[in-house]
């Protein structure tokens, strides 16, 4: 079988600048991948290109065997890629309860979210969700009213009650503290297996303790890649992004 | 509407209560619709003219007149102050179902015009011979209300695919809509498009048999209005209260957040939008056979600004907060420019500045703010102090002017 | 309502024939151009002796003799005569009277006593031989203006009697304008001949000249009448004409068209005025300011009051005033933006759509402010005399001056603004800050004060825009309202934040509107216009000219 997420060749320019140049990717479905890079070495654009944000000028996206380049980034979520952004968004206006029941596993259209009652098992999934991210006590706050870490987990716990099969997490950890971000580990290695993620991330230490397999991004163009010490030791990477 | 009953400690009902002040709206909807659906017409048409309870037939034309103003605003409100589309073409969505009965009301004068020709008296004076096609149809009183409402549909649908399928959003949508109304005008006001020209359509006679001059039909123009704002409350409150509703919000607050999540905002926006445009036309059809006439000044793209600050008046977000300012705005209009002629527009002009700078919350807010006491001060001094980097749903959501691309047209993350 | 404006907020070009003026020029002339030569004295002198005779045979025959004569006074003494200023008495004496009434020895010139005299009935077949001589006369004339105004003349009587006058003519003919007028003249008559070689020969004459204004002619030969004949029996001469006209046609629309383009620049070149300020305020800061209209008003306004002012105490000065306008209006509405920008707008930065509320409440302010100050009514805002007229680039399209004046004035303000936002430590540091405020502020820049600054230099160059509209259409307290939506229209679908775009948005929508208006008119082409605009920021959102980016597209 060919891997669940293809990224082909892709190439996109802004204004003469390349922010990605020929990159291929290909994930596994399971797997658990983490992506670095210096900064501007594409990291941001690949996940826009693999939502539908952005469109690549040439190249394909490829997933589970259908061809999601030109595809609207809802159409992508209801596929089932779910994407965390690297600043915390919530929807600032509606609770926490309200946040994770929008995101919902579930049908979007407009005529159905017209009649839609909440479910028992939508329910359940919300009050289970609450409690993973540790916000039942706040079911009922504003979430434009949470703490910044906060929201971080909000917006960790939207994603998962979308039930994607694949998750791009931009930076989960920016700004936790050391409690959370093992608490963070935990929940994505938990994730891997039944669900495929890929984590960009900056902070190395977090890399090296959840990653199995490493990419590394270099002027939009894959670098290195396999395990964290074989890339660690890889004289390239070295030089560009670790060496330093 | 709001979700079962929890079965756990979860105090999610609650927390919805308190986060919408539903019973206080629906209140405030619900009398107005009262007064101005059963109360007024019964004291115009019940009690003998020389009685204390009676109620003239001026002010029964007035009020209906308001209440179709109120409609539109709760119809803007919508589509603003829970969508987050700010339309500067309500105007022409009220225009056209006021001239798909204007069509109406032309046909059934019959042969009764000046030139007792069956054709509209201003086809006559063109020397047209004989009716466009367009006009077909509009002799039977169920097709014109039906035209009524899915002309501005049909339009707002068509433009507003467009528009929201290439992302323009924010202001870019407000002045491509104002750029629509201003040709919608230039459109109405030439004698060839049909539709009276400068003129517009009027000496209408009688509507559905009945006289239009007689009080009696006033008044029940004016009850069937207030009925008609009561279902367009009623609808607009259950579309917000709806899952489709927090999703509109959603989208109002981050609407690249609603994307990711796998809604289509194009679909939501465009279920606001053309919701809202059908009805506007309900209320231009309502309000052509009140004031009996209608021509293409009521599409000035300067109506269409008028419309949005009414809603800004009474307070987005409220529904019942846009009945209260299209009353308060219109009343003060139909007052100043009688008494005051020069003031209306100044005061109209200090409205607009004062409103949007020191209570953007609108009446409704300051007023519920003043029962929780000093709330209303407090919004005074936060409003002048709102700066750039204020936070809060309606500045976040708003772009950042320190961005350096033009991504007013996109949306913007939340910072 | 403002729509009678917006329609065409250019107004029409005028478009005038030059030659109607000339039978007043030539008459100036002949006023003018009396030197007595010696030669024909003799033939002069006993032609006139005919005009005596009580006979009308006689008179005609008389005037006749004048017509041959090369004598000057020959003409002179026709068109008195024509006049009904020719007095004779039965001895056979021939009188001018001039204008104080003295009557004058017609031969001699010398002041005449002739109680006798009695003025000369001028019958009608007398006339009749009249007219066509002196217009022979006049051919002849030194001067080409008189020739040119004679030929149209002949022309417009077109007798087949005048043919061989102006063959001669034209024979002598040196000068291009009248020698085209002539054949044309000629071609006219020769149309009419029943020889089809010479109608062919005068197609051909046309075609040479290319002389739009025979074109309605050959259209009436080449038109079927109802009963299935032609204009023209003949149907050699039918296809030549055809294809003439065809010709004549296809440079008709060269013409239009380049016509159409000049205007369009024009009109460009306002829509550019009047949205280079907005591009400013709206592209470089955001602001919705739909007060931007009330600038051009408030410029306008400016303009008058410096008018009035100079009248009322710089009368000798007067036609300078438009010079002074500048300043004052920049002044003026700069002081305004930077009240405005201080008390509103300040508040709403980062709230578009409250920002789009709150200025169009200014505006309604501003407008009714004005309309208390000076009237609701239209002020006369007065072109200085420079400005005043045009000069012809094709035959019947007059450029105005004012017109011409507007594209240059375009060109310093877009200039100027270009320096402003470029080459100097304003433009620095507004870049800075529309860039990135918080790190502009960062590097000790007063972001506020930058603030204010370009509020006021958008709403000033919207006063200068003033200044020039002033000059070409009606000054009211509403003038703004009807460029409003074009100067947003512009903005966006130039690209925001890019002057450049604005740029070509402008002349690119003027040239457009022009180009339309003929096919579709002005309100079609208009509506047309508006739905393009509509289509084209479907295709690029972020208009025409904006970059494409992370800055757009990421967080």
């Amino acid at each position: 079988m060919s891997a669940q997420l293809q990224v082909d060749k892709v190439t996109v320019s802004f204004d003469g600048f390349r922010a990605l140049n020929d990159l291929t990717l290909h994930l596994e479905a399971g797997e658990l991948r983490c992506i670095v890079g210096p900064n501007g070495a594409g990291k941001t654009t690949l996940m826009d290109i693999i939502t539908g944000k952005t469109r690549p000028d040439v190249g394909t996206v490829t997933f589970e065997g259908k061809d999601i380049t030109r595809f609207a980034e809802h159409e992508i979520v209801a596929l089932g890629i779910g994407r965390k952004f690297q600043r915390p968004t919530v929807f600032p206006g509606h609770t926490v309860f309200e946040n994770l029941e929008l995101t919902s596993h579930g049908p979007k259209g407009v005529f159905k979210m017209l009649f839609a009652r909440l479910t028992a098992d939508q329910r359940q999934a919300i009050e289970k969700t609450l409690e993973l991210i540790g916000l039942t006590d706040h079911a009922t706050r504003l979430a434009g009213l949470l703490s910044h870490g906060q929201k971080q987990w909000l917006e960790i716990g939207m994603l998962l009650i979308q039930q994607p099969k694949l998750l791009l997490v931009d930076e989960p950890v920016a700004g936790m503290t050391q409690q959370e971000i093992e608490r963070t580990e935990e929940i994505l290695s938990g994730l891997a297996g039944a669900h495929t993620v890929v984590v960009v991330e900056h902070d190395m230490d977090f890399v090296r303790s959840i990653a199995q397999k490493v990419t590394v991004l270099h002027e939009g163009s894959v670098l290195a890649e396999g395990q964290m010490s074989d890339v660690q030791n890889d004289p390239k990477v070295v030089e560009v992004y670790l060496g330093a | 509407m709001s979700p079962a009953k929890p079965t756990k400690a979860v105090p999610t009902l609650a927390g919805f209560a308190a986060a919408r002040p539903l019973h206080w709206n629906s209140w405030v909807a619900g009398v107005v619709c009262l007064v101005v659906g059963v109360i007024i017409p019964v004291l115009n048409v019940g009690p003998s003219p020389r009685s204390a309870f009676h109620i003239s037939d001026f002010f029964v034309t007035l009020v209906g007149k308001l209440t179709c103003y109120g409609i539109v605003a709760v119809a803007m409100d919508l589509v603003w102050g829970y969508a987050g589309v700010l339309s500067l073409c309500h105007a022409v969505f009220f225009a056209l179902g006021g001239y798909a009965m204007g069509m109406y009301l032309m046909r059934a004068i019959g042969t009764e015009g000046n030139y007792r020709s069956l054709l509209p008296d201003f086809m006559v004076f063109l020397d047209w011979k004989e009716l466009p096609w367009y006009w077909e149809g509009f002799n039977r009183f169920g097709f014109a209300m039906a035209m009524a409402l899915i002309v501005p549909g049909v339009v707002a649908f068509i433009f507003g695919f467009f528009a929201f399928r290439s992302r323009i959003g924010g202001v870019y949508f407000s002045i491509v809509t104002q750029a629509l109304t201003y040709a919608a005008m230039l459109l109405f006001f030439r004698n060839a498009t049909g539709f009276g020209g400068n003129n517009g359509l009027t000496d209408f006679k009688r509507i559905l048999g009945y006289p239009l001059r007689e009080p009696s039909t006033r008044a029940a123009l004016c009850a069937i209005t207030g009925l008609a704002l009561g279902l367009t409350y009623a609808l607009c409150r259950y579309i917000i209260g709806s899952r489709a509703g927090r999703v509109m919000t959603a989208m109002r607050d981050a609407e690249a957040k609603v994307r990711f999540s796998g809604y289509d905002p194009v679909a939501y926006k465009l279920f606001a939008w053309t919701v809202s445009a059908m009805l506007c036309g309900l209320a231009g059809a309502l309000y052509v056979p009140q004031v009996g006439i209608i021509n293409p000044s009521e599409m000035q793209p300067s109506s269409s600004v008028e419309i949005a600050i009414w809603v800004a008046v009474g307070g987005r977000g409220t529904l019942a907060g846009a009945i209260l300012g299209a009353f308060l705005v219109n009343g003060a209009k139909s007052w100043l420019t009688v008494a005051f002629p020069t003031a209306w527009l100044y005061f109209l002009g200090v409205l607009f500045v004062v409103v949007t700078l020191v209570v953007p919350g609108g009446i409704v807010e300051s007023f519920s703010g003043l029962l929780k006491g000093g709330g209303f001060l407090t919004k005074y001094f936060g409003g002048l102090g709102v700066k750039r980097a204020a936070a809060g749903p309606e500045t976040a959501a708003a772009a950042p002017v320190s961005t350096g691309g033009p991504g007013v047209g996109e949306e913007q993350e939340q910072p | 309502m403002m729509n009678a404006r917006i329609f065409s907020p250019l107004g029409r070009w005028s478009r005038m024939r030059v030659a109607s003026l000339l039978p007043v020029v030539m008459l100036g002339m002949l006023l003018l151009a009396a030197p007595a030569r010696a030669e024909g004295e003799n033939d002069y002198a006993s032609a006139l002796k005919g005009i005596a005779n009580p006979s009308t045979d006689a008179v005609v025959q008389a005037i006749t003799a004048l017509g041959a004569t090369e004598d000057p006074r020959a003409l002179k003494f026709l068109q008195s005569l024509d006049g009904g200023d020719v007095a004779v008495d039965a001895a056979g004496g021939v009188f001018v009277r001039d204008r104080g009434g003295a009557l004058h020895d017609a031969a001699t010139g010398a002041l005449a006593n002739a109680p006798d005299a009695h003025p000369l009935i001028v019958d009608n077949s007398i006339r009749r031989i009249l007219a066509p001589t002196v217009s022979r006369l006049q051919l002849r004339s030194p001067d080409p203006t008189v020739r040119l105004a004679a030929v149209e003349d002949v022309a417009g009587r077109a007798s087949s009697d005048d043919a061989p006058a102006l063959r001669d003519a034209l024979a002598q003919e040196k000068v291009a304008s009248v020698h085209k007028a002539l054949v044309s003249a000629l071609a006219e008559l020769d149309l009419a001949s029943d020889d089809p070689k010479q109608r062919m020969a005068a197609i051909a004459a046309i075609d040479a000249e290319g002389s739009e204004r025979l074109r309605p002619k050959l259209e009436t030969l080449i038109a079927k009448h109802d009963d299935g004949t032609f204009g023209e029996p003949d149907a050699n001469v039918r296809a030549a004409a055809e294809k003439v006209v065809k010709g004549l046609q296809r440079k008709q629309v060269v013409f239009d068209t380049t016509a159409d383009v000049l205007y369009g620049l024009s009109m460009g070149s306002i829509l550019l005025l009047s949205s280079l300020g907005l591009a400013i305020t709206f592209g470089l800061m955001r602001v919705i300011n739909m007060a931007h209209g009330e600038m051009l008003m408030l410029g306008a306004y400016a303009t008058y009051v410096t008018q009035q002012f100079f009248h009322a105490h710089l009368p000798e000065h007067e036609s300078w005033y438009l010079l002074a306008a500048v300043p004052v209006a920049l002044i003026t509405t700069m002081a305004v933006g930077a009240l405005l920008e201080r008390t509103v707008i300040r508040f709403l930065y980062g709230r578009p759509l409250e920002t789009l509320l709150a200025t169009y409440g200014l505006s309604l302010l501003l407008i009714q402010i004005v309309r208390t100050i000076f009237g609701a009514q239209n002020v006369a805002v007065g072109n200085p005399p420079l400005l005043s007229g045009g000069f012809e680039i094709f035959e019947g399209v007059v450029v105005p001056y004012n017109r011409i004046a507007v594209i240059l004035f375009t060109i310093v303000v877009v200039t100027f603004v270009g320096y402003v936002l470029r080459g100097t430590s304003l433009g620095l540091r507004v870049r800075a800050v529309t860039q990135n405020r918080p790190m502009a502020a960062c590097m000790g820049i007063r972001t506020e004060w930058v603030d204010m600054w370009t509020f006021a230099l958008g709403s000033g160059v919207g006063g200068l825009g003033g200044v020039a509209i002033s000059q070409l259409g009606n000054v009211g307290p509403d003038l703004g309202q009807s460029y409003i939506v074009d100067s947003f229209l512009v903005v966006v679908l130039g690209g925001v934040g890019k002057l450049v775009g604005s740029v070509v948005a402008a002349f690119g929508l003027g040239i457009l509107n022009k180009l339309l208006e003929p096919l579709a008119g002005a309100v079609l082409g208009k509506i047309i216009v508006l739905m393009t605009v509509i289509l084209v920021i479907q295709k690029r959102p972020q208009g025409l000219f904006a970059p494409k980016g992370r800055t757009v597209e990421s967080a």
